[in-house]
């Protein structure tokens, strides 16, 4: 470990490390606008300058400059003031300077570091240079006038994204970031080169002239979008969230955020289901909480638990969904699923619908085999990992199932069943791949598990597995990749059919031949509700989707920043969502409306308080009192062979941008929808 | 004065056969497997004793350059390359152009030698992009050596193969600098990279690299086939061997001529260029090596030595070894206003120093012209250079800048005379753009 001297202080730091790392961790700031820990070093800025010795009489830039054992940093002599002055003063000069009414203002680095590090006045008298903004679609705003040419932004879309399309165009002042060819930045990603900007240049275009930093009160949770489960920030002011933003977690999501988690958030305060209705003649009409529960209590009286059956949907809380369950059993009823989409997905062992490697783990694969998924789009931020895993460890991907665009090299090997057959077998060359990989990864997607032979396609890929030598005494490289944030809670709390218990599937034929007379929705809207038949419909979310079109009787519940609920994610971490705000109008946190309706209909739930709620929960399944933590989970026996439909795996997902209630109520997500999914064709007048 | 018969360039005026024919008559390609015969590190060492020093600019030791790629025993499995930095696109500096015409194959032997000395089995050279006669000529001379198995397989039947490619450039002036002129062979935008690591480690395709300048490469051979105490008998201590000056401006008879290093300034001109255009005394200034040197003033002029030290010691740079004379008939600081115009176009936008800073130099420099500043802005100009220089990637902001203070080093009193003449309404006439 070489010994470096920072503003005369002695300090060993690890080999290999920059001066500028060096000087984090002797507790020295070193200010910069180019460098970032997750991108390749430009070193172009030239904010990061220090004195070093020995070495040439100039100041280096201390992002680039590996330390050497007796190396003597300093940081504090006249001759860096002077470098960083200076070079203050030139990013300045063509700055506009129009902080009052620039929407970086009061969180940008520029203004930070000019406080810091600047002169008081600027000597420059001639003509400020003004840039065209460019356009980089529906998410992101350029004012490129404001832009220091940091290129982070560039650096991500080439190395994280792995889309090359934002480049630095043109010399000398002349410089200017583009996209290549005029086109929006075409990356579920793309929003985090927003982040990245230390100025004003790319700012969040819905969430333009919307705020400034110090009117949000911010509370720190989770993003419940897809199965990744990534910690974020929810900004508010007063009852409205303003906007997302990515919080670190090294082991979920790094500093990332998908756009889709980022900017659906516009839909919290659209299309809310913000009292209880109920229907009369045919027509919903608004209600009060006795008159909505009274109705379901009415329909409820005397009907025997076979006929009443719970859906839960991809958004909900494991609160909720524990309070369903044992209102379900108190009425006698095990008809109960939470796999709306139909996914043949066992409720144990934990293994077998775990991403067993944990997403962080992706990174370190050297071989990786995906089974009917599309990760870009299920997961944006599992995506990264396996790029990562290709970019920095050369893994080899292939996939069965749809050829897709994923950002890095993935051979397709088939489409289907059969191919997977093959490797199970090891009939298939890439079996020996996986057999001889260090770390090999088997990704199972909803759109080899939700179809009719998803249990034979389970056991298929247990079978994988366990002949190529998947599973080891260190390593686990079975991963199972949810779609929906409730999934795994879900599971691991047992919302699934009980005795004689019918699945999804059955539930909804049963309510079509009017087997099944009460349904209850908890959020479920991606299923065939038409198909319910005469069955007596209560719906509880909070948004007016397909589930609530449905309903007879609708209970507004809250979304995912409106309360304290438990989330599990696709590695089976157990995480906390906090509330930012209130639920609008008379809605209510979720498990509390289940609570209530089960003193109406006489079959009292026995917890009065969150803590109670999970008390039982922990005491039902002892994961859940295992916060932010992924313990590994046992190689027991699962899945039933079968006979394999020889249909291709298809991605369950058709678009990104509009996957469940809150996104399809999203104008953010309709413009995305617009611009990357449905193509740029003519916009007639009627539309939208 | 240097004899002709110690000139390694012997057909600079292009009165000889430039093709291979010529070239075996002027010696070149002579024995040259006995070059190569005598092993990499034998030659690598004459090359130290020679003394030889860069021509490309920065005046750095090539012996001690070529012996920092890894040695034999320390390879490990990259090839190694050696590449021939011939974007000459200095303004003054045209000798590079003239070996390329007239004698491509010193050159072409140069790269095999040199190639041989740093253990590279190929060679690329980067001409630039509007050498195009000077790029032709050099790829007939490639050609032909191949023709003749003087490169190739067995080059010389010396058991050492070796290509050699040629490349051109696309006109920026940012790819002569050596790490921009790899990104730029390597297909992609040039611009510079950060050192370290430095192309000797990892260069071209990040393998171990030498970029060398065209009169560097080619001066190689006959350094080694006439001996390092032959070169090392020329100038002064340091500042070894004979070196092409060219000479442009306000002389009678510009010219290139190789000369011995360290020869005065005045001798230089007075010899080879017939003087400066109406006598010594219509001297204004001379801009030493290339545009990026700072200009020296006339007293100087008198007495100086062209050698990397002499210059030195007057805050200047032997450079490209490129003399632009002014004589008093030109607008100095209008010349000098044209040469930030210069460096601000060429500045390759990466750094914010260079990026930022050349425009705001060159926007007072054009006010500068008709004194259209303030007194205290000739300090704070200089401040502002200061401010540029050495706070870089690469040395472009350096050599953009330096002109500027040699101009405010020697001719302050002509700024603020302007500046004054201004305020007080007694404005000169100026040259028209």
């Amino acid at each position: 470990m070489p010994t470096v001297t920072i503003d005369g202080v002695e300090i060993e730091v690890p080999a290999g490390v920059t001066a500028l790392q060096a000087c984090e961790m002797a507790g020295v700031e070193i200010p910069r606008f180019c460098y970032h820990e997750r991108l390749s070093v430009a070193g172009n800025c030239r904010m990061c300058l220090v004195e070093v010795s020995p070495g040439p009489p100039k100041p280096a830039a201390s992002c680039a400059l590996p330390v050497a054992d007796g190396m003597e940093i300093k940081t504090d002599s006249e001759m860096v003031k002077k470098a960083r002055n200076g070079v203050m003063e030139f990013l300045l000069i063509n700055h506009p300077l129009d902080c009052p009414i620039c929407d970086q203002g009061g969180e940008c680095d520029l203004q930070d570091q000019a406080m810091a590090y600047g002169r008081d006045g600027s000597r420059f008298e001639e003509h400020k240079r003004a840039v065209k903004d460019k356009h980089m679609g529906p998410l992101v705003k350029t004012i490129m006038t404001r832009c220091i040419h940091c290129t982070r932004c560039v650096r991500f879309a080439t190395e994280i994204a792995g889309v090359p399309e934002l480049g630095l165009l043109g010399r000398g002042e002349h410089a200017e970031i583009t996209t290549y060819l005029e086109k929006s930045l075409d990356s579920e990603l793309s929003a985090n080169v927003i982040d990245l900007c230390p100025v004003g240049a790319l700012t969040s275009k819905p969430y333009a002239f919307v705020s400034r930093p110090w009117e949000l009160s911010k509370t720190e949770s989770i993003d419940v979008l897809d199965a990744v489960g990534a910690s974020i920030r929810v900004d508010a002011r007063q009852t409205e969230v303003l906007r997302i933003l990515p919080r670190l977690h090294e082991d979920v999501n790094e500093e990332w955020l998908a756009d889709k988690s980022r900017y659906a958030c516009d839909a919290l305060s659209r299309q809310r289901l913000d009292r209880p209705y109920v229907r009369k003649d045919g027509k919903l009409a608004e209600a009060s909480w006795d008159e909505a529960f009274a109705a379901i209590a009415d329909k409820m009286k005397g009907l025997d638990g076979s006929r009443i059956a719970a859906v839960a949907g991809d958004l909900c809380d494991a609160e909720s969904m524990f309070a369903l369950k044992s209102l379900m059993d108190s009425v006698g009823s095990p008809n109960m699923d939470c796999r709306q989409d139909g996914a043949k997905l066992p409720a144990g062992p934990r293994a077998a619908y775990l991403m067993n490697s944990s997403i962080a783990g992706l990174e370190t694969a050297d071989a990786v085999l995906l089974i009917g998924t599309n990760p870009r789009w299920e997961a944006p931020l599992v995506n990264t990992r396996l790029r990562k895993a290709w970019l920095q460890g050369g893994a080899t991907i292939a996939a069965v199932g749809p050829q897709i665009d994923l950002t890095y090299p993935c051979e397709n090997l088939g489409a289907g069943p059969d191919t997977l057959k093959a490797i199970a077998d090891g009939t298939h060359p890439f079996a020996e791949t996986l057999k001889n990989a260090e770390r090999p990864v088997v990704i199972v997607g909803m759109g080899a598990l939700a179809r009719a032979d998803g249990d034979a396609v389970l056991a298929a890929a247990r079978a994988l597995a366990d002949n190529c030598n998947i599973v080891r005494d260190d390593w686990n490289g079975f991963n199972v990749l949810h779609t929906a944030a409730a999934r795994v809670g879900g599971l691991d709390l047992g919302f699934v059919p009980g005795v004689d218990g019918r699945d999804v599937a059955g539930i909804i034929a049963g309510a079509g031949a009017g087997d099944i007379e009460l349904v209850y929705l908890l959020g479920a809207d991606e299923i065939d509700t038409a198909a319910l038949g005469d069955a007596f419909v209560v719906y509880q979310g909070h948004h007016g989707d397909a589930g609530a079109h449905r309903a007879d009787v609708i209970l507004p519940g809250a979304a995912y920043t409106e309360k304290n609920g438990t989330y599990v994610n696709t590695e089976g971490r157990v995480q906390l969502a906090r509330q930012a705000v209130q639920p609008p109008g008379e809605a209510r946190e979720d498990w509390t409306i289940i609570r209530a309706l089960s003193g109406v209909i006489g079959a009292n739930l026995d917890y009065v308080t969150l803590g109670d709620v999970r008390a039982a929960l922990a005491a039902a399944n002892p994961v859940f009192e295992q916060v932010d933590q992924v313990a590994p989970a046992s190689w027991d026996a699962f899945g039933t062979a079968g006979d394999m439909d020889a249909a291709a795996f298809e991605s369950p997902i058709g678009n990104y941008y509009m996957t469940d209630a809150i996104s399809r109520a999203s104008e953010t997500m309709a413009e995305c929808t617009r611009e990357f999914v449905s193509g740029n064709g003519e916009r007639t007048g009627t539309d939208g | 004065m240097l004899q002709d018969k110690d000139r390694i360039f012997q057909n600079l005026y292009g009165q000889d056969d430039w093709g291979l024919e010529g070239a075996k008559r002027r010696g070149i390609w002579d024995n040259t497997k006995a070059l190569i015969e005598r092993g990499r590190e034998t030659l690598v060492n004459e090359m130290k004793e020679s003394g030889l020093r860069g021509r490309g600019g920065a005046g750095f030791p090539t012996g001690v350059k070529w012996s920092f790629m890894p040695p034999e025993e320390r390879r490990d499995g990259r090839p190694h390359y050696l590449v021939v930095n011939a974007d000459e696109s200095e303004p003054g500096t045209c000798k590079d152009r003239e070996i390329l015409r007239y004698d491509p194959h010193t050159l072409v032997e140069g790269c095999l030698v040199a190639g041989f000395a740093m253990g590279a089995n190929a060679a690329y050279i980067y001409v630039r992009g509007e050498f195009y006669s000077e790029a032709s000529h050099l790829q007939q001379a490639i050609d032909e050596a191949y023709e003749a198995g003087l490169i190739g397989p067995n080059a010389c039947n010396s058991g050492w193969d070796f290509d050699v490619y040629l490349h051109r450039g696309a006109g920026a002036y940012i790819c002569g600098e050596e790490t921009a002129l790899l990104e730029s062979l390597e297909g992609k935008k040039g611009q510079p990279r950060l050192k370290p690591p430095f192309p000797a480690a990892c260069g071209l395709y990040g393998c171990p690299t030498t970029v060398n300048n065209v009169e560097t490469i080619a001066v190689a051979p006959t350094i080694l086939r006439r001996g390092p105490s032959w070169f090392a008998g020329f100038g002064r201590e340091n500042n070894t061997g004979t070196k092409i000056f060219s000479i442009s401006g306000h002389v009678n008879n510009p010219c290139n001529v190789e000369e011995e290093m360290s020869i005065p300034l005045k001798e230089l001109i007075e010899k080879h260029a017939g003087g400066v255009r109406g006598g010594w005394d219509n001297l204004q200034a001379v801009i030493p090596g290339g545009s990026s040197t700072p200009c020296l003033s006339k007293n100087i002029c008198d007495n100086v030595l062209m050698d990397f030290d002499s210059l030195r010691e007057h805050s200047t740079g032997l450079g490209t070894a490129a003399v632009i004379v002014i004589d008093k008939s030109a607008d100095m600081v209008e010349a000098i206003a044209r040469l930030s115009h210069f460096y601000r176009h060429e500045s390759c936008g990466q750094c914010t120093p260079c990026r930022e800073g050349m425009g705001w130099v060159y926007r007072v420099m054009k006010r500068m012209v008709t004194g259209d500043a303030e007194i205290e802005e000739i300090d704070m100009l200089w401040d502002v250079t200061k401010q540029i220089e050495g706070h870089t990637i690469c040395a472009l902001a350096d050599g953009g800048v330096w002109p500027v203070q040699g101009l405010i080093r020697h001719f302050r009193p002509e700024l603020e005379r302007r500046i004054l003449a201004r305020k007080t309404g007694n404005a000169p006439a100026q040259a028209a753009e």
